[in-house]
């Protein structure tokens, strides 16, 4: 690190060269390919990685010495791709240079908080230490603040993170994520956290046609394919979804893939007669969508309450 | 007297930078480290207080700089020295070993001479800082 002080300062930057080293751009290119939707997010992440590299250059160039603040709050739904675009933003920090190795620590309330007294500093540290040269991710952030339990030990991870956030800079970047209006909240009652915090970044709903296009790209990646009335079904099938409790997103749409896959294999195993090939083993057709709860009115429909129960 | 156990004792004091560097060569090659502090500078005291567990899943060596610091500043008046363990022999044989932090005021060491047997003489070594009891060393 020393070294850098002796080689002699650039006087001109060639930001285009730098973006094609880095690596930024393939990073932002998979990210383009591999994630449908989120245009905003994409959008922030595009302007963040920009200003990370005009910072490294005003770096090389002696203009400025700070590491800037890298800390990052993810809000949205469940299911909108919060986690894959944290380990995508972890890759996009170490090829800047930004963090040293580049992993992503996933992380939620248990893992930081202890469950009796003098327990949880320990622990809390030791997922830091985990961390340090890398990403750390923490889900939900805003159970680790229980206002309504005043003997709640979160309070203390909550002093420790902020310390180490701060303090640390340089070794970690944390990225809290979690619902927007919790988030909100959360952030208000440890105002910390906002003045730490420099990046928000908010991953909207996937819209319906999205959402149909992810469901197809997941199913070509287990090797599977809709046929036209698959396709038509699982369409409906989003729609319906999205209007019951609990909908979260592109991993509804993975559930609800998985156990197509469930009664498709059932189906076969039911009905096949003669020999299968391998176009029927991986076609999901109608029944297969058709079968879901979701259709008959939902999750709570099923589960009346038993006669005579209190 | 300055006390010279381990690696790098005969160059200045390791900055920070220095251990982070030493450490991560360390844990590059699967070395889990860990970090240990004693009042007793006597070259055959082997095993001195662990300060926490070995980090055997840390991938990035600030984290043993971290501790090292936290270490510093609850026995900063005493020894500390980060040492790293080889388990692929299929027990834990040290590969490196070196001191991180040391007490203001080494008072170094004396020969005691010992009559046994007639007039044999016997030699020991004892550091002058042993003669104030555990945790009074070092002031």
């Amino acid at each position: 690190m020393n070294d850098q002080n002796d080689i002699e300062k650039p006087t001109t930057v060639d930001l285009a060269a730098a973006f094609e080293e880095s690596g930024v751009r393939d990073i932002l290119q998979e990210l383009d390919e591999t994630m449908i939707g989120l245009a905003p997010v994409k959008q922030r992440i595009r302007e963040t990685a920009a200003l990370l590299l005009v910072d490294r250059a005003r770096q090389q160039m002696g203009l400025s010495s700070e590491t800037p603040t890298l800390h990052m709050s993810f809000t949205g739904n469940p299911g909108t791709g919060k986690t894959t675009v944290a380990l995508k933003m972890a890759d996009l920090l170490h090829r800047l240079g930004y963090v040293r190795k580049g992993h992503l620590v996933t992380v939620t309330r248990d893992d930081l908080v202890g469950q009796y007294i003098g327990h949880t500093a320990p622990k809390t540290k030791e997922v830091l230490k985990k961390a340090m040269g890398g990403v750390l991710f923490i889900d939900e952030a805003y159970y680790l603040y229980r206002p309504e339990n005043e003997r709640d030990y979160g309070q203390e991870a909550i002093e420790i993170l902020l310390q180490v956030m701060e303090n640390n800079r340089d070794d970690l970047v944390v990225i809290m994520a979690g619902y927007a209006d919790r988030m909100d909240r959360f952030f208000n009652a440890n105002p910390g956290f906002r003045s730490r915090m420099a990046h928000h970044i908010e991953f909207p709903d996937y819209t319906d046609a999205e959402l149909d296009q992810i469901a197809a790209v997941m199913l070509n990646g287990l090797g599977y394919r809709f046929d036209q009335g698959g396709e038509k079904a699982m369409a409906e099938y989003i729609r319906l979804r999205r209007a019951q409790p609990h909908f979260a997103n592109a991993r509804s749409v993975r559930n609800a893939l998985d156990r197509a896959r469930l009664r498709q294999a059932n189906r076969l195993f039911n009905e096949a007669k003669g020999p299968l090939d391998a176009r029927a083993l991986s076609t999901i057709s109608e029944p297969d969508i058709r079968m879901s709860r979701v259709f008959q009115g939902g999750l709570d429909v099923d589960r009346k309450p038993v006669a005579g129960a209190a | 007297m300055r006390l010279t156990q381990g690696q790098f004792s005969f160059l200045p004091d390791l900055s920070d930078d220095d251990i982070r560097v030493q450490a991560q060569y360390a844990i590059d090659n699967g070395w889990a480290v860990s970090v240990e502090y004693t009042d007793d500078p006597h070259p055959r005291n082997t095993y001195w207080e662990m300060w926490g567990h070995p980090m055997f899943d840390n991938p990035d060596a600030a984290a043993v700089v971290f501790e090292v610091n936290e270490c510093r500043k609850e026995h900063g008046g005493k020894y500390i020295r980060v040492i790293a363990f080889d388990a692929s022999p299929g027990w834990e044989s040290i590969r490196m070993s070196f001191i991180v932090n040391r007490p203001k005021d080494e008072p170094g060491f004396r020969v005691v001479r010992q009559e046994v047997d007639g007039r044999a003489i016997r030699y020991a070594i004892e550091s002058y800082a042993v003669r104030e009891p555990e945790g009074q060393r070092y002031a």
